[in-house]
Protein backbone atom coordinates (compact mmCIF):
# COMPACT_ATOMS: atom_id res chain seq x y z
CA UNK A 1 0.00 0.00 0.00
CA UNK A 2 1.01 3.61 -0.41
CA UNK A 3 1.25 5.73 2.73
CA UNK A 4 -1.31 8.48 3.36
CA UNK A 5 -0.10 11.94 2.35
CA UNK A 6 2.08 13.91 4.75
CA UNK A 7 4.20 17.04 4.76
CA UNK A 8 7.90 16.40 4.57
CA UNK A 9 10.88 18.32 5.93
CA UNK A 10 14.53 17.44 5.71
CA UNK A 11 16.36 19.82 8.03
CA UNK A 12 20.06 20.40 7.39
CA UNK A 13 21.11 20.99 11.00
CA UNK A 14 20.12 19.87 14.48
CA UNK A 15 19.01 23.41 15.39
CA UNK A 16 16.77 23.51 12.35
CA UNK A 17 15.47 20.00 13.11
CA UNK A 18 14.28 20.84 16.64
CA UNK A 19 12.70 24.08 15.35
CA UNK A 20 10.87 22.24 12.58
CA UNK A 21 9.74 19.57 15.01
CA UNK A 22 8.47 22.16 17.50
CA UNK A 23 6.52 23.94 14.74
CA UNK A 24 5.13 20.71 13.30
CA UNK A 25 3.02 19.98 16.39
CA UNK A 26 1.92 16.75 18.02
CA UNK A 27 0.97 14.86 14.87
CA UNK A 28 4.44 14.95 13.35
CA UNK A 29 6.73 11.91 13.36
CA UNK A 30 10.49 11.83 13.29
CA UNK A 31 11.96 9.74 10.48
CA UNK A 32 15.36 8.23 11.29
CA UNK A 33 16.22 4.99 9.47
CA UNK A 34 12.53 4.37 8.88
CA UNK A 35 12.71 0.60 9.17
CA UNK A 36 9.91 0.49 11.75
CA UNK A 37 8.06 3.60 10.66
CA UNK A 38 7.84 2.82 6.93
CA UNK A 39 5.90 -0.44 7.41
CA UNK A 40 3.52 1.40 9.78
CA UNK A 41 2.98 4.15 7.20
CA UNK A 42 2.51 1.65 4.40
CA UNK A 43 -0.05 -0.37 6.31
CA UNK A 44 -1.64 2.93 7.38
CA UNK A 45 -1.33 1.97 11.01
CA UNK A 46 0.24 5.44 11.35
CA UNK A 47 -0.74 8.52 9.40
CA UNK A 48 1.20 11.51 10.72
CA UNK A 49 0.58 15.00 9.35
CA UNK A 50 4.27 15.54 8.81
CA UNK A 51 7.56 13.67 8.73
CA UNK A 52 10.78 15.31 9.90
CA UNK A 53 13.54 13.38 8.15
CA UNK A 54 16.86 13.36 10.03
CA UNK A 55 18.73 11.65 7.21
CA UNK A 56 21.09 14.55 6.54
CA UNK A 57 22.14 15.14 10.16
CA UNK A 58 25.41 13.27 9.77
CA UNK A 59 26.72 14.71 13.05
CA UNK A 60 24.33 12.37 14.86
CA UNK A 61 25.98 9.28 13.37
CA UNK A 62 29.21 9.53 15.33
CA UNK A 63 30.29 6.88 17.86
CA UNK A 64 32.95 8.25 20.23
CA UNK A 65 34.99 7.43 23.28
CA UNK A 66 34.04 9.49 26.33
CA UNK A 67 36.37 8.17 29.02
CA UNK A 68 34.39 5.69 31.09
CA UNK A 69 31.59 5.55 28.51
CA UNK A 70 30.93 5.23 24.81
CA UNK A 71 28.61 7.83 23.27
CA UNK A 72 26.60 6.58 20.32
CA UNK A 73 24.95 9.12 18.04
CA UNK A 74 21.24 8.45 17.73
CA UNK A 75 21.53 8.03 13.95
CA UNK A 76 24.33 5.44 14.03
CA UNK A 77 22.97 2.54 11.99
CA UNK A 78 22.90 -1.03 13.28
CA UNK A 79 25.40 -1.83 10.51
CA UNK A 80 27.73 0.86 11.85
CA UNK A 81 27.31 -0.22 15.51
CA UNK A 82 28.10 -3.84 14.61
CA UNK A 83 31.40 -2.90 13.01
CA UNK A 84 32.48 -0.20 15.44
CA UNK A 85 35.73 -1.03 17.30
CA UNK A 86 34.68 0.95 20.43
CA UNK A 87 31.38 -0.91 20.65
CA UNK A 88 33.03 -4.28 20.12
CA UNK A 89 35.69 -3.59 22.74
CA UNK A 90 33.63 -1.91 25.46
CA UNK A 91 29.99 -2.79 24.74
CA UNK A 92 30.06 -6.36 23.41
CA UNK A 93 26.51 -6.94 24.68
CA UNK A 94 25.25 -4.23 22.34
CA UNK A 95 27.19 -5.73 19.43
CA UNK A 96 25.75 -9.20 20.10
CA UNK A 97 22.18 -8.01 20.40
CA UNK A 98 22.47 -5.77 17.34
CA UNK A 99 23.61 -8.75 15.27
CA UNK A 100 20.21 -10.34 15.95
CA UNK A 101 18.19 -7.30 14.79
CA UNK A 102 16.26 -8.00 11.56
CA UNK A 103 18.45 -8.63 8.50
CA UNK A 104 21.41 -6.97 6.71
CA UNK A 105 19.31 -4.65 4.49
CA UNK A 106 17.31 -3.40 7.48
CA UNK A 107 20.51 -2.99 9.52
CA UNK A 108 21.95 -0.78 6.79
CA UNK A 109 19.14 1.76 7.35
CA UNK A 110 17.82 1.17 10.87
CA UNK A 111 19.36 3.25 13.64
CA UNK A 112 20.22 2.58 17.29
CA UNK A 113 18.45 5.74 18.43
CA UNK A 114 15.41 4.98 16.31
CA UNK A 115 15.07 1.52 17.88
CA UNK A 116 15.08 3.05 21.35
CA UNK A 117 12.71 5.93 20.53
CA UNK A 118 10.30 3.51 18.84
CA UNK A 119 10.09 1.71 22.23
CA UNK A 120 8.71 -1.52 20.81
CA UNK A 121 8.51 -4.04 23.66
CA UNK A 122 9.67 -6.76 21.24
CA UNK A 123 12.69 -4.70 20.12
CA UNK A 124 16.04 -6.08 21.27
CA UNK A 125 17.98 -2.91 21.98
CA UNK A 126 15.79 -1.29 24.69
CA UNK A 127 16.60 -4.21 27.04
CA UNK A 128 20.29 -3.78 26.26
CA UNK A 129 20.13 -0.05 27.03
CA UNK A 130 18.40 -0.91 30.30
CA UNK A 131 20.89 -3.63 31.27
CA UNK A 132 23.84 -1.34 30.58
CA UNK A 133 22.39 1.67 32.45
CA UNK A 134 22.45 3.85 29.34
CA UNK A 135 21.61 7.54 29.57
CA UNK A 136 19.65 9.02 26.66
CA UNK A 137 20.26 12.59 25.55
CA UNK A 138 17.27 14.53 24.24
CA UNK A 139 17.12 17.94 22.65
CA UNK A 140 14.33 20.39 21.86
CA UNK A 141 14.00 24.14 21.36
CA UNK A 142 13.55 24.25 25.13
CA UNK A 143 17.03 22.84 25.73
CA UNK A 144 18.74 19.54 26.44
CA UNK A 145 18.05 16.88 29.02
CA UNK A 146 19.33 13.47 30.01
CA UNK A 147 17.00 10.55 30.63
CA UNK A 148 18.20 7.32 32.29
CA UNK A 149 17.14 4.19 30.39
CA UNK A 150 15.17 3.08 33.47
CA UNK A 151 12.89 6.14 32.99
CA UNK A 152 12.90 6.28 29.18
CA UNK A 153 10.52 3.42 28.37
CA UNK A 154 7.16 4.56 29.66
CA UNK A 155 4.58 2.24 28.11
CA UNK A 156 3.84 0.15 25.01
CA UNK A 157 5.63 1.96 22.15
CA UNK A 158 5.82 5.09 24.26
CA UNK A 159 9.03 6.74 25.36
CA UNK A 160 9.64 9.63 27.72
CA UNK A 161 10.41 11.90 24.75
CA UNK A 162 8.06 14.87 24.43
CA UNK A 163 6.55 15.46 20.96
CA UNK A 164 9.05 18.27 20.31
CA UNK A 165 12.09 16.33 21.55
CA UNK A 166 14.70 14.53 19.49
CA UNK A 167 16.91 11.76 20.79
CA UNK A 168 20.44 12.90 19.88
CA UNK A 169 22.83 10.45 21.55
CA UNK A 170 23.06 7.57 23.99
CA UNK A 171 25.82 7.41 26.59
CA UNK A 172 26.62 3.89 27.74
CA UNK A 173 29.10 3.17 30.55
CA UNK A 174 31.87 0.79 29.46
CA UNK A 175 31.99 -2.65 31.00
CA UNK A 176 35.45 -3.11 32.50
CA UNK A 177 37.51 -6.29 32.70
CA UNK A 178 35.95 -9.45 34.14
CA UNK A 179 32.54 -9.01 32.53
CA UNK A 180 31.00 -11.67 30.33
CA UNK A 181 27.91 -10.91 28.26
CA UNK A 182 25.19 -12.66 26.31
CA UNK A 183 21.96 -11.86 24.48
CA UNK A 184 19.58 -14.80 24.26
CA UNK A 185 16.65 -14.39 21.89
CA UNK A 186 13.85 -16.80 21.12
CA UNK A 187 11.97 -16.35 17.87
CA UNK A 188 10.11 -18.47 15.37
CA UNK A 189 11.98 -17.77 12.16
CA UNK A 190 15.21 -16.17 11.02
CA UNK A 191 13.94 -12.62 11.09
CA UNK A 192 10.97 -12.61 13.46
CA UNK A 193 10.66 -10.39 16.53
CA UNK A 194 11.76 -11.76 19.89
CA UNK A 195 9.01 -13.72 21.62
CA UNK A 196 11.22 -13.23 24.68
CA UNK A 197 14.80 -11.95 24.84
CA UNK A 198 17.33 -11.74 27.67
CA UNK A 199 20.21 -9.26 27.83
CA UNK A 200 22.75 -10.30 30.41
CA UNK A 201 26.13 -9.23 31.79
CA UNK A 202 28.01 -11.00 34.56
CA UNK A 203 31.17 -9.90 36.36
CA UNK A 204 33.18 -12.77 37.74
CA UNK A 205 35.67 -12.27 40.53
CA UNK A 206 37.54 -15.21 42.07
CA UNK A 207 34.96 -17.84 41.25
CA UNK A 208 32.01 -15.77 42.41
CA UNK A 209 29.35 -13.61 40.78
CA UNK A 210 30.44 -10.12 41.78
CA UNK A 211 27.89 -8.16 39.77
CA UNK A 212 25.11 -9.11 37.37
CA UNK A 213 22.65 -7.30 35.13
CA UNK A 214 19.69 -8.95 33.49
CA UNK A 215 17.06 -7.19 31.36
CA UNK A 216 14.15 -8.82 29.56
CA UNK A 217 12.66 -8.13 26.13
CA UNK A 218 8.91 -8.57 25.54
CA UNK A 219 7.94 -9.60 29.08
CA UNK A 220 5.67 -6.58 29.45
CA UNK A 221 4.83 -3.28 27.73
CA UNK A 222 8.37 -2.02 28.45
CA UNK A 223 11.71 -3.77 28.92
CA UNK A 224 12.27 -4.78 32.54
CA UNK A 225 15.27 -5.47 34.73
CA UNK A 226 15.01 -8.93 36.27
CA UNK A 227 15.98 -7.56 39.68
CA UNK A 228 15.04 -10.75 41.53
CA UNK A 229 17.51 -12.71 39.38
CA UNK A 230 20.18 -10.09 39.99
CA UNK A 231 19.56 -10.26 43.75
CA UNK A 232 19.65 -14.07 43.86
CA UNK A 233 22.76 -14.36 41.68
CA UNK A 234 24.97 -11.69 43.20
CA UNK A 235 27.62 -12.96 45.59
CA UNK A 236 26.94 -16.62 44.71
CA UNK A 237 29.64 -19.08 43.79
CA UNK A 238 29.99 -19.29 40.05
CA UNK A 239 28.21 -22.54 39.14
CA UNK A 240 25.56 -23.65 36.70
CA UNK A 241 23.27 -24.73 39.54
CA UNK A 242 23.48 -21.38 41.34
CA UNK A 243 22.83 -19.44 38.13
CA UNK A 244 19.91 -21.70 37.16
CA UNK A 245 18.39 -21.30 40.61
CA UNK A 246 18.63 -17.51 40.25
CA UNK A 247 17.18 -17.66 36.72
CA UNK A 248 14.04 -19.34 38.06
CA UNK A 249 13.05 -15.87 39.33
CA UNK A 250 13.26 -14.25 35.86
CA UNK A 251 9.54 -13.64 35.47
CA UNK A 252 8.98 -12.42 39.06
CA UNK A 253 6.88 -9.26 38.98
CA UNK A 254 6.46 -9.20 35.19
CA UNK A 255 3.19 -9.08 33.24
CA UNK A 256 4.01 -10.70 29.91
CA UNK A 257 1.68 -10.19 26.93
CA UNK A 258 -0.27 -12.96 25.22
CA UNK A 259 -0.43 -12.96 21.42
CA UNK A 260 -0.39 -15.40 18.52
CA UNK A 261 3.27 -16.23 19.23
CA UNK A 262 2.67 -17.35 22.78
CA UNK A 263 0.58 -17.14 25.92
CA UNK A 264 1.66 -15.26 29.04
CA UNK A 265 2.37 -18.62 30.70
CA UNK A 266 4.58 -19.67 27.82
CA UNK A 267 6.53 -16.41 28.05
CA UNK A 268 6.92 -16.88 31.79
CA UNK A 269 8.38 -20.34 31.14
CA UNK A 270 10.63 -18.99 28.37
CA UNK A 271 11.95 -16.18 30.57
CA UNK A 272 13.32 -18.69 33.09
CA UNK A 273 14.82 -21.00 30.47
CA UNK A 274 16.39 -18.20 28.42
CA UNK A 275 17.72 -16.37 31.47
CA UNK A 276 19.44 -19.57 32.61
CA UNK A 277 21.01 -19.90 29.16
CA UNK A 278 22.03 -16.25 29.09
CA UNK A 279 23.53 -16.29 32.60
CA UNK A 280 25.56 -19.44 32.08
CA UNK A 281 26.76 -18.29 28.66
CA UNK A 282 27.74 -14.85 30.00
CA UNK A 283 29.47 -16.38 33.03
CA UNK A 284 31.19 -19.01 30.90
CA UNK A 285 30.12 -21.96 33.05
CA UNK B 1 6.44 18.68 -4.53
CA UNK B 2 10.12 18.10 -3.76
CA UNK B 3 12.44 17.70 -6.73
CA UNK B 4 14.87 14.83 -6.40
CA UNK B 5 17.92 13.73 -8.36
CA UNK B 6 18.67 10.02 -8.25
CA UNK B 7 21.19 8.06 -10.26
CA UNK B 8 19.57 4.80 -11.25
CA UNK B 9 21.78 2.16 -12.87
CA UNK B 10 24.12 4.87 -14.12
CA UNK B 11 21.45 7.23 -15.54
CA UNK B 12 20.54 10.43 -13.70
CA UNK B 13 16.81 10.95 -13.15
CA UNK B 14 15.35 14.26 -11.99
CA UNK B 15 11.74 14.15 -10.89
CA UNK B 16 9.20 15.95 -8.77
CA UNK B 17 7.84 13.41 -6.33
CA UNK B 18 5.21 13.31 -3.66
CA UNK B 19 6.95 12.68 -0.32
CA UNK B 20 4.88 9.56 0.31
CA UNK B 21 6.10 7.76 -2.82
CA UNK B 22 8.16 4.68 -1.96
CA UNK B 23 11.50 4.23 -3.69
CA UNK B 24 10.34 0.95 -5.23
CA UNK B 25 7.38 2.67 -6.91
CA UNK B 26 9.60 5.51 -8.09
CA UNK B 27 12.03 3.00 -9.63
CA UNK B 28 9.25 1.08 -11.34
CA UNK B 29 6.88 3.86 -12.40
CA UNK B 30 9.23 6.78 -13.11
CA UNK B 31 12.64 5.25 -13.82
CA UNK B 32 11.17 2.29 -15.71
CA UNK B 33 13.09 -0.27 -13.68
CA UNK B 34 10.33 -2.86 -13.46
CA UNK B 35 12.90 -5.58 -12.79
CA UNK B 36 12.50 -4.70 -9.11
CA UNK B 37 9.20 -6.19 -7.91
CA UNK B 38 7.00 -5.40 -4.92
CA UNK B 39 6.65 -8.62 -2.99
CA UNK B 40 4.96 -7.85 0.32
CA UNK B 41 3.50 -5.08 2.42
CA UNK B 42 5.44 -5.84 5.56
CA UNK B 43 9.16 -5.40 4.67
CA UNK B 44 9.68 -9.12 5.25
CA UNK B 45 10.26 -10.55 1.80
CA UNK B 46 13.23 -8.62 0.40
CA UNK B 47 12.10 -9.01 -3.24
CA UNK B 48 12.53 -5.25 -3.78
CA UNK B 49 16.14 -5.16 -2.50
CA UNK B 50 18.39 -2.73 -4.39
CA UNK B 51 21.75 -1.17 -3.58
CA UNK B 52 21.73 2.43 -2.34
CA UNK B 53 25.21 3.94 -2.38
CA UNK B 54 26.47 0.37 -2.50
CA UNK B 55 24.55 -1.03 0.49
CA UNK B 56 21.50 -3.27 0.20
CA UNK B 57 18.19 -1.70 1.18
CA UNK B 58 14.58 -2.80 0.85
CA UNK B 59 13.26 -0.21 -1.58
CA UNK B 60 9.75 -0.54 -0.12
CA UNK B 61 11.15 0.77 3.17
CA UNK B 62 12.79 3.90 1.78
CA UNK B 63 10.97 6.97 0.49
CA UNK B 64 11.94 8.21 -2.96
CA UNK B 65 12.80 11.59 -1.39
CA UNK B 66 15.31 9.80 0.85
CA UNK B 67 17.16 8.62 -2.26
CA UNK B 68 17.77 12.23 -3.34
CA UNK B 69 21.44 12.60 -4.27
CA UNK B 70 22.09 8.86 -3.96
CA UNK B 71 23.08 6.13 -6.40
CA UNK B 72 20.76 3.19 -6.85
CA UNK B 73 21.69 -0.10 -8.48
CA UNK B 74 18.85 -2.42 -9.43
CA UNK B 75 19.11 -5.92 -10.87
CA UNK B 76 18.85 -4.26 -14.30
CA UNK B 77 22.08 -2.39 -13.67
CA UNK B 78 24.07 -5.62 -13.39
CA UNK B 79 26.14 -7.15 -16.16
CA UNK B 80 27.77 -5.32 -19.01
CA UNK B 81 27.25 -5.37 -22.75
CA UNK B 82 24.60 -8.07 -22.60
CA UNK B 83 26.79 -10.39 -20.50
CA UNK B 84 25.16 -11.37 -17.22
CA UNK B 85 26.81 -10.68 -13.88
CA UNK B 86 28.49 -13.81 -12.42
CA UNK B 87 25.75 -13.90 -9.76
CA UNK B 88 23.05 -13.87 -12.45
CA UNK B 89 24.88 -16.58 -14.37
CA UNK B 90 25.28 -18.70 -11.23
CA UNK B 91 21.54 -18.41 -10.42
CA UNK B 92 20.81 -19.57 -13.96
CA UNK B 93 23.28 -22.44 -13.95
CA UNK B 94 22.47 -23.71 -10.46
CA UNK B 95 18.72 -23.47 -11.08
CA UNK B 96 18.40 -21.11 -8.09
CA UNK B 97 14.91 -19.96 -9.04
CA UNK B 98 11.55 -21.37 -9.93
CA UNK B 99 8.90 -18.67 -10.15
CA UNK B 100 11.62 -15.98 -10.12
CA UNK B 101 9.76 -13.42 -8.04
CA UNK B 102 12.35 -13.27 -5.26
CA UNK B 103 15.30 -13.48 -7.66
CA UNK B 104 16.07 -9.76 -8.24
CA UNK B 105 16.19 -9.10 -4.50
CA UNK B 106 18.00 -12.35 -3.78
CA UNK B 107 20.70 -11.47 -6.32
CA UNK B 108 21.17 -7.94 -4.97
CA UNK B 109 21.37 -9.19 -1.37
CA UNK B 110 23.85 -11.88 -2.42
CA UNK B 111 26.06 -9.31 -4.17
CA UNK B 112 25.95 -7.15 -1.03
CA UNK B 113 26.97 -10.18 1.04
CA UNK B 114 30.00 -10.89 -1.18
CA UNK B 115 31.11 -7.27 -0.95
CA UNK B 116 31.60 -7.78 2.79
CA UNK B 117 32.58 -11.42 2.71
CA UNK B 118 34.00 -12.67 -0.61
CA UNK B 119 34.21 -16.30 0.57
CA UNK B 120 31.16 -16.99 2.77
CA UNK B 121 30.41 -20.40 4.26
CA UNK B 122 26.99 -21.96 3.73
CA UNK B 123 25.93 -20.72 7.20
CA UNK B 124 27.12 -17.20 6.42
CA UNK B 125 25.22 -17.22 3.13
CA UNK B 126 22.03 -18.28 4.89
CA UNK B 127 22.51 -15.53 7.50
CA UNK B 128 23.35 -12.96 4.81
CA UNK B 129 20.16 -13.78 2.92
CA UNK B 130 17.89 -14.00 5.99
CA UNK B 131 15.99 -10.91 4.86
CA UNK B 132 15.02 -12.49 1.54
CA UNK B 133 12.26 -15.05 1.30
CA UNK B 134 11.90 -17.68 -1.42
CA UNK B 135 8.77 -19.81 -1.40
CA UNK B 136 9.79 -22.22 -4.19
CA UNK B 137 13.33 -23.50 -4.03
CA UNK B 138 13.93 -24.44 -0.41
CA UNK B 139 17.06 -22.27 -0.70
CA UNK B 140 19.44 -25.15 -1.46
CA UNK B 141 20.18 -24.07 -5.00
CA UNK B 142 20.31 -20.40 -4.02
CA UNK B 143 23.07 -21.15 -1.52
CA UNK B 144 24.86 -23.23 -4.16
CA UNK B 145 24.59 -20.39 -6.67
CA UNK B 146 26.03 -17.84 -4.25
CA UNK B 147 28.97 -20.15 -3.50
CA UNK B 148 29.57 -20.64 -7.21
CA UNK B 149 29.40 -16.91 -7.95
CA UNK B 150 31.72 -16.18 -5.02
CA UNK B 151 34.31 -18.61 -6.35
CA UNK B 152 34.04 -17.10 -9.82
CA UNK B 153 34.26 -13.54 -8.56
CA UNK B 154 37.34 -14.33 -6.47
CA UNK B 155 39.03 -15.64 -9.58
CA UNK B 156 40.72 -12.66 -11.28
CA UNK B 157 39.96 -13.87 -14.80
CA UNK B 158 36.24 -13.98 -14.01
CA UNK B 159 36.41 -10.70 -12.08
CA UNK B 160 37.76 -8.83 -15.13
CA UNK B 161 34.60 -9.58 -17.05
CA UNK B 162 32.41 -7.75 -14.54
CA UNK B 163 34.64 -4.82 -13.57
CA UNK B 164 32.72 -1.62 -14.32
Amino acid sequence: MIPAAFDYARPASLDEAVRVLADAGEDAKVLAGGQSLMPLLRLRLAYPDALVDLDRLDGLREIRDDGDAVVIGALATHHQVLRDPLVNEHLPLLARATATVADPAVRHRGTFGGSLAHADPAGDLPAVALALDAVLHARSVRGEREIPAAEFFVDWMTSALEPDELLTAVRIPKLGPGWGVHYEKFHRTAQAWAIVGVACAVRRVQGAVEDVRVALTNMGPVPVRASAVERFAEGRTLSRDALRAAAAHAADGTGPPADLHGSAEYRTHLAGVLTARALTAAAGV
Amino acid sequence: MPRITVEVDGAVHQDDVEPRVLLVHHLRDRAGRTGTPVGCDTSNCGACTVLMDGLSVKSCSVLAVQADGREITTVEGLGLGGAPHPMQRAFHEEHALQCGYCTPGMIMAAIDLLRENPDPSETEIRAGLEGNLCRCTGYQNIVRAVRRAAAEMRDPAAAREVAP
